[in-house]
């Protein structure tokens, strides 16, 4: 039997949660054991080559192409898991969800610290090939169906090393109460 | 009166001191020599079919504490009159739901406190607090130390079931000791019973109703706040919607208060 399919995504993320992905220290070994990874950051695949078993989505949904690859992945996996605080409810990028976008664009682009100055001509970014950005920042299950949720900023290496291993064997999954956290 | 002295004024066993234990333990052995009499004194009630017993007088929080029971709470606070308002203690009494710290212990009470269908009702309230409001617990100087968050731990809650609110709260940062980030309030009124002044004044009240409800100060009486103060009343939060200015991160991650056990383990761990 050929091996599970592993797809990854960071959105609105840091990429801190594939870090943790990775804090699963030698046991990376037996991963790759485990489960091939098709379209992700970590193996730099840029589209999917294949139908894949499980998408890990790290991140909320804060523009246009964030949702386009959320739907991407919905279609290419038959398991999604909403990796980290971001995907779940937004994250500190929702953080803006109160302020106007307007407001956000001004402060980052003509009145921020360090683009006052450097930006006389007061442009905002407003190309076509840019993704338009989102009137607030979703979390991942108000976008596409997601079916299971690993929580924590990041979730802990072992969280995610046990939801992995429960999701591959079909075993029930280990959740001692140090694993989840919400920080 | 400080958090801490609230605390030591009351009789719970947990709270008191290596000295005075062994004196409260001392007047416990004499008490037993007449026993008859001290039993009169107690009350017989079931948690979850088990037998207890308590001094009378107690609210079923605390009862139930000193069987080693764990009945989870938000808005109470020991010492201070209940208040009720976060139903999370709920248990059903003879069949019927009530909140257990407004509830005296009485006699024959038979009550269920671990079922799944309370389990239930405590995780949905649980959530619809994490929705309705914003709680970002990576950017919260609280966390680690929050029962909200512990409670959110403790119950397993991988994601509230309902939409997420986003609704705008404003932060007031005028006064120099504290904080009140109402984007955390979950509206448990702990500091407006608690919280007061020497003269008895209140530093927090509660403006407006139902959804425009929210936790204000007295800029004045605030203003004249001290360090411990401050701390107290950051201490007396049970989120992070209090906070002491100039404090930040000082516990690191892994030596917090809810990081490595759950909230109400201590409660069990006493009787077992």
């Amino acid at each position: 039997m050929s091996k599970p399919i592993v797809a990854t995504t960071s959105l609105a993320g840091c990429f801190g949660c594939h870090m943790s992905l990775l804090d699963i220290d030698d046991r990376i070994l037996e991963l790759v054991e485990l489960v091939d990874f098709n379209k992700s950051p970590i193996d730099d695949i840029k589209e999917f080559t294949q139908m894949c078993d499980i998408g890990l989505i790290e991140g909320g949904c804060c523009n246009s192409e964030n949702i386009h690859v959320l739907k991407d992945f919905r279609k290419n996996c038959k398991i999604l898991v909403s990796l980290g605080e971001c995907a779940i409810m937004g994250g500190l990028p929702a953080m803006r969800n109160n302020i106007p976008i307007k407001e956000c664009l001004e402060e980052a682009y003509l009145n921020g610290p360090s683009t006052k100055d450097a930006n006389p001509e007061g442009i905002l970014p407003n190309d076509e090939e840019l993704p338009i950005i989102l009137d607030k920042v979703y979390p991942c299950h108000e976008i596409v169906k997601i079916d299971y949720y690993l929580p924590g900023c990041p979730p802990t290496a072992d969280l995610i090393w046990n939801a992995l291993v429960a999701l591959v064997t079909g075993d029930e999954m280990k959740l001692p109460y140090e694993v989840i956290k919400f920080d | 009166m400080s958090l801490i002295k609230r605390i030591f004024s009351s009789k719970t066993e947990e709270n008191i001191s290596g000295e005075q234990k062994k004196e409260y333990s001392e007047n416990e052995d004499h008490k037993n020599t007449n026993k008859s009499n001290v039993m009169n004194d107690k009350i017989k009630f079931t948690i979850d079919g088990k037998e207890c017993k308590a001094d009378k007088g107690a609210n079923l929080v605390e009862a139930a504490k000193a069987n080693g029971i764990f009945i989870p709470t938000l808005c109470h606070l020991e010492g201070v009159k209940p208040a009720g308002s976060c139903r999370i203690c709920n248990v059903k009494i003879n069949g019927r739901f009530m909140t257990a710290c407004t509830t005296e212990i009485a006699d024959g009470m038979m009550i269920e406190n671990n079922t799944t269908d309370i389990q239930e009702l405590r995780n949905i309230i649980i959530e619809t607090l994490f929705v309705s409001g914003n709680h970002y617990c990576p950017a919260c100087e609280k966390s680690g130390n929050c029962e909200l968050q512990a409670l959110g731990y403790r119950y397993k809650m991988l994601v509230p079931r309902f939409p997420f609110e986003f609704e705008e709260k404003v932060v007031d940062a005028s006064t120099p000791k504290i904080f009140i980030d109402r984007n955390r309030c979950i509206l448990c009124k702990r500091c407006v019973r608690s919280l007061k002044t020497k003269d008895g004044k209140s530093i927090f009240a509660i403006n407006g109703r139902g959804h425009k409800a929210m936790i204000n100060i007295d800029h004045e009486l605030a203003n004249k706040m001290t360090d411990e103060e401050a701390q107290n009343a950051m201490d007396t939060c049970p989120v992070g919607s209090i906070l002491k200015k100039e404090r930040g991160y000082v516990d690191p991650i892994g030596s917090r208060k809810y990081d490595k056990k759950p909230i109400g383990s201590e409660i069990e761990s006493v009787n077992k």
